[in-house]
């Protein structure tokens, strides 16, 4: 039984008219997603989008005006000639099998992936400063981004936004598995939003909160858009995501029911008065009769996301009638549904000087078979040899159709390794490859290299058939969740899976006695190896012990007088 | 190094080592064996001091209070079993999963190479259990895992039940930042195995398994338990492991701290630690708890589930309760609290353990030997076959055998080869001709195969060994001492590399092989010496370790007893190797025996 009590919204004012559309048209939308998972867990999804129509990149005109859309990053844009960037900070594991697909997904740790304009001529050192400011911005270490974490996928990330680009010369893509996300990250992120943390949907987000979580994960996308359906001039879209999983085990003690204020231990108070939209989605697909949302809501939405219709009650908050209280929610814990596509990835094997890595994905759905798209990044000391690469789906070779492999250069670049993989239906796709633990020289080792090392997560991308019809129109009362990734058929929607890092262990030296390690060298090659050494190049004569001054004197006169010498 | 340059002064040397090469040689053996035994000696071990900086300052404040319940569930899971008749699989997936586990399975089977008969098992099949707590907001890259072992009978439900409840209070935490796994595996050491090869996806030991279908990452370290009874006197601290493997020293401080805190008696090799050293008691108390360890850990076997988790580098240990007739009882919270206490400091690593020591011997829980200081004993033992190259004579055939002319390359050669072979057939036949022997003898399949290894360890003995006559005719002097130099030099090679992996496995061999090695010459009374070399030859070393060991855990037994001791434990060796790849029997069948056997064959030149 699950029960949201005391949602209190409180509305100030019908504000959305009082925006007076500037010289270029800006618009702010915010949306909160909850929906109950099988598991029993709440699942929280923030989205604020921003909308501007104006271009960053075009030659000549200078933007330097900004109301919504925050002046960091759209000065970051236009210096660095980005058509598109992604970036997310993750702290946990999404569990697709417990929980299903996220609305947008992302790898524990960071991700960083850009798009620049094909204008750019040094693309490397565009992204090396890119990194550095974004690590500036969002208080994260993404100056640790540099050649030897970033690769150029030919294929797995293709652009969101407007633009066919396809020359893969112009992206990169990095990730940093050990970055650990936590309040100081969150704090800038929120400053970037129009109304901060004051007011709107983000006054939920109090830290202490947001990381008492099984996940969180939040993220920022920018991308050029069409501006209407014509898409006869270009406006730029910031989105804002927030994700965020709570797990009622561990905080309801063993009671399933919840509400905002246990959950964010704050209520919504108002709706920013700068949103032109601000809305409170509640998934009740699942077994509406037996929800109890109080207040109830008359305002009922469909949506199809991820291949699914999904109902949802809507709160409008910027509506006077959301007035009323929001509680008593409840829940049927219903079989778990199999996601259609699921990855995970392990290393097999013991010692330190190989191993195997083995990448699993699942496809659930009965009857379909479809292709996905596998990328893989691993550092470049774990020597990888690619000749051991076997993909295996119901214990067959299964020959993948496209291979996409870049070799590891030494401290240099990782390898990169994209395959486009046929899954047969209801199958599991075994990749494996095996490598060798490459010896680092004693300075590249990270401060607690017992740690282990990471390795990013791979990457599978898949057009994964749906079981009912998208819509492929964009229309403007679509929810912002379901209308991240453009459809483009109406019988398959893209989902892109992370499998979860690596922790690999290299083989180490003892740091803990470098003083002893050096004595020991030392007195080695001091004492063993310089008298063995002296022992075999020193010629041995038997020494004359040269004669007395006297002696020598007297030869000297004898060798004159030229009588025999003395012995 | 003046000395080695200067011709005169070198050859000082060299003769002062020729001319008092014996004395030296006995010198160096008692200060080896009275070393060693000095290293019971409280004032020259060192204390043990935990490490691990990220287990040391943060202690943690225990809270587990289900100790009842987790009794209660023990009889609760006692009566699934029963009705099961064996692991109640379906039972421990409902109870983990209602804990808020994630529940997997694990099928395993295996047919052992031949029956089985101190366990009575030959075909196994069984099922692993194991749920993973997910921790919050990790990224499944690393794990703990704690493991009970679902025997038959009335043994260790109290553990499973125990696992159950942790599992229960661990999940209502918020503070892991490692996924724990919780194992039940059945059928002891081989469940352990299954589970073992299935997550980390290797196949050594031939055993079949279905695949995992969960996973947490890198395990960092593992804890087993085994308890019997609801409430106990002490714990037992097991470490040893696969191959005399052990853990890192620090999982051991920190479960002698924990014991310390909570205020529970706690033993090693079941002997409880005492204070007086300085009298006579105190020290052979020392010496017996230290010679346990060096026993057990020159065997070679796993001494609890944890030792299979060693061969992956995941730091493990066994904790046993032990329920004797002491007034002074723990119950199943001050365990619960101890566990999880032990678990919570694991979880707050930054790092695999690998601070403390890796080589060491307890003496007692709080004093350790480090592997500097118990390797001169050893080193003593070993620089006696190195002395004795240089015994007036050998060393000079060694220039002369190096010579492509000279017959003593060959003469060496067909013992070399020939007691090989016998080792490679004491390796392979005993298991292969097992059908064969059954056939023909009244004996079963165990017996068999025991049997066949004592036969053809005895038939090797009387090999002719002399068969380099055919190639260069009679025995010559110089042929015999080519042969004692590779002899002496090869069985310093196996007992160094032995040494430096398993020390007692190392120590125990060259305190009976090298004296009779390091003296044996053909010119020797044959009869007397014979005996001699067999009452010290490696079969021999097993049984006094037999009687050793039965001693020690002061249960001592008559010769009969003893005799089917040993038997049990030749086939337990064999069973170990094909089981779980302990090496202590290919290493002794293989390289040991062969190199004794050209010693025998010395001895026995003409």
């Amino acid at each position: 039984m699950l029960i949201l009590s005391s949602l209190l919204l409180f509305i100030l004012t019908t504000h959305s008219e009082a925006l007076t559309p500037a010289a270029a048209r800006d618009e702010f939308q915010e949306e909160l997603v909850i929906r109950p998972l099988h598991s029993g867990d709440i699942y929280a999804s923030f989205q604020f989008r921003t909308l501007w129509d104006t271009d960053f990149l075009q030659e000549g005109q200078k933007v330097s005006h900004y109301r919504l859309f925050p002046k960091s990053l759209g000065q970051v844009l236009s210096k660095f000639s980005v058509r598109e960037l992604h970036i997310s900070f993750t702290q946990g594991f999404w569990r697709t099998m417990q929980w299903g697909q996220p609305f947008i997904p992302s790898p524990p740790g960071a991700e960083l992936w850009v798009w620049f304009h094909d204008t750019v001529s040094d693309v490397d050192g565009n992204w090396k400063e890119l990194t550095n400011v974004l690590s500036g911005i969002f208080c994260a270490s993404l100056n640790f981004i540099d050649l030897t974490n970033t690769v150029q996928p030919s294929a797995s990330f293709k652009p969101l936004g407007l633009g066919n680009a396809t020359d893969h010369r112009f992206l990169r893509y990095a990730t940093l598995p050990r970055e650990i996300v936590c309040t100081e990250n969150l704090t800038p992120w929120k400053k970037l939003l129009p109304c901060g943390s004051k007011a709107g949907l983000a006054v939920l987000m109090k830290s202490e909160k947001l990381f008492h979580s099984s996940f969180h994960s939040q993220a920022v996308h920018i991308r050029p858009i069409c501006q209407d359906e014509q898409c006869s001039s270009k406006a730029w879209e910031l989105r804002q995501t927030l994700n965020v999983v709570f797990d009622l085990h561990t905080s309801g003690q063993g009671k399933k029911e919840w509400s905002l204020f246990k959950m964010f231990s704050r209520t919504l108070t108002e709706a920013c008065p700068l949103a032109s939209s601000s809305k409170v989605y509640v998934d009740i697909t699942d077994n509406p009769e037996l929800f109890e949302l109080s207040p109830a809501t008359p305002l009922l939405g469909q949506a199809v996301v991820l291949g699914d219709r999904r109902t949802y009650s809507v709160y409008d908050l910027s509506r006077a009638e959301t007035f009323g209280q929001l509680r008593s929610f409840n829940l049927l814990l219903r079989d778990m549904l199999r996601p259609l596509l699921h990855a995970e990835r392990y290393v097999a094997g013991f010692g330190l000087q190989t191993g195997e890595i083995h990448t699993v994905i699942y496809n659930n759905h009965p009857y379909r078979a479809f292709p996905v798209l596998l990328m893989d990044s691993v550092p470049w000391y774990l020597q990888l040899y690619i000749h051991t690469l076997t993909v295996t789906s119901k214990s067959r070779d299964n020959k993948p159709s496209y291979i996409h492999y870049q070799p590891a250069k030494d401290r240099h670049r990782p390898h990169l390794l994209e395959m486009l993989i046929q899954l047969p239906p209801h199958s599991m796709t075994e990749v494996t490859v095996q490598f060798e633990r490459a010896l680092l020289k004693w300075t590249e080792y990270t401060p607690d290299p017992n740690h282990g090392f990471y390795v990013g997560s791979s990457v599978v991308s898949a057009l994964v058939p749906s079981m009912v019809a998208m819509r492929t129109n964009f229309t403007q009362d679509q929810p912002l969740f379901s209308s991240f990734v453009p459809v483009k058929e109406e019988s398959s929607y893209f989902v892109r899976v992370y499998t979860e890092p690596l922790l690999v262990n290299l083989p180490t030296p003892d740091f803990s006695m470098p003083y002893n390690v050096i004595c020991l060298t030392c007195t080695v090659v001091a004492v063993g190896y310089g008298s063995f050494y002296n022992l075999l190049t020193r010629t041995f004569q038997v020494d004359e012990p040269s004669p007395p001054l006297s002696k020598r004197l007297a030869n000297l006169i004898r060798r004159m007088r030229g009588v025999p010498l003395l012995t | 190094m003046g000395l080695l340059s200067d011709p005169n002064r070198r050859k000082a040397l060299t003769g002062l080592l020729t001319r008092l090469n014996t004395p030296i040689c006995i010198v160096c053996y008692l200060a080896g064996i009275v070393w060693f035994m000095g290293l019971a000696f409280e004032p020259f071990t060192l204390r043990t001091y935990m490490s691990e900086n990220a287990m040391g300052s943060t202690m943690v404040e225990e809270r587990f209070s289900s100790g009842e319940r987790a009794l209660s569930l023990a009889k609760e899971f006692d009566a699934h079993k029963r009705k099961a008749g064996g692991m109640p699989v379906e039972w421990l997936v409902k109870a983990m999963q209602s804990r808020g586990l994630e529940v997997f399975t694990q099928s395993f089977s295996r047919k052992l190479p031949f029956p089985d008969e101190n366990k009575e098992r030959y075909m196994v099949r069984g099922t692993n259990v194991y749920g993973i707590l997910r921790a919050p907001r990790a990224p499944r890259t690393e794990a703990l895992v704690i493991t009970a072992p679902c025997s038959p009978g009335n043994t260790n439900n109290q553990a499973v039940a125990l696992l159950l409840a942790l599992a229960q209070y661990f999940r209502n935490q918020i503070y892991w930042a490692k996924d724990i796994i919780f194992l039940v595996n059945e059928h002891d050491l081989i469940g352990t195995q299954a589970w073992l090869e299935g997550y980390h996806h290797t196949n050594i030991t031939g055993m079949e398994y279905s695949p995992l279908q969960g996973r947490a990452g890198s395990i960092q370290a593992a804890l087993s338990l085994e308890l019997s009874s609801d409430v106990i006197t002490s714990l037992d601290l097991v470490l040893e492991g696969l191959n005399g493997q052990l853990p890192n020293l620090d999982l051991a401080n920190l479960f002698y701290a924990f014991c310390q805190k909570l205020g529970v008696l706690c033993t090693i090799q079941g002997k409880l630690q005492r204070n007086d050293w300085d009298t006579a008691e105190g020290y052979t108390h020392a010496a017996q708890t230290m010679m346990l360890m060096v026993l057990k850990q020159a065997c070679g076997r796993s001494w609890g589930d944890h030792g299979l988790f060693l061969r992956y580098h995941i730091e493990a240990a066994s904790v046993r309760g032990i329920n004797s007739f002491r007034h002074y009882k723990t119950d199943a919270t001050t365990i619960g609290r101890l566990l999880e206490g032990m678990v919570r400091k694991l979880n707050n690593l930054l790092e695999r353990l690998h601070q403390s020591y890796f080589f060491y011997l307890l003496p007692s829980l709080s004093r350790f030997v480090s592997i500097g200081y118990y390797m001169p004993a050893f080193g003593l033992l070993a620089v006696i076959l190195l002395l004795r190259v240089s015994f007036p004579g050998l060393c000079h055939c060694f220039s002369v055998s190096l010579q492509p002319s000279s017959p003593g390359v060959l003469t060496v050669l067909t013992p070399v080869v020939i007691s090989h072979l016998t080792g490679v057939a004491l390796y392979l036949l005993p298991v292969h001709l097992q059908e064969m022997a059954v056939e023909h003898f009244p004996v079963s399949e165990t017996e068999a195969v025991v049997l066949t290894a004592i036969a053809i360890y005895t038939a090797g003995l009387a090999l002719p060994h002399n068969t380099q006559r055919l190639l260069s005719g009679e025995g010559t002097e110089q042929g015999w001492k080519v042969l004692k130099l590779t002899a002496l030099l090869y069985l310093a090679v196996l007992l160094g590399c032995t040494a430096l992996i398993n020390f007692s496995l190392g120590f125990i061999l060259a305190v009976t092989l090298v004296p009779i090695t390091a003296s044996i010459t053909p010119h020797m009374p044959k009869a007397l010496y014979a005996v001699v070399m067999v009452l010290l030859s490696p079969a021999f070393t097993i049984l006094y370790c037999v009687f050793i060991y039965q001693e020690l855990i002061e249960a001592p037994v008559s010769v009969s007893e003893g005799w089917m001791l040993f038997l049990s434990v030749i086939s337990q060796g064999i069973l170990d190797h094909a089981l779980y790849g302990s090496l202590v029997y290919p290493l002794l069948a293989l390289f040991i025996y062969p190199c004794w056997l050209m010693f025998w064959n010395i001895l026995f030149w003409n």
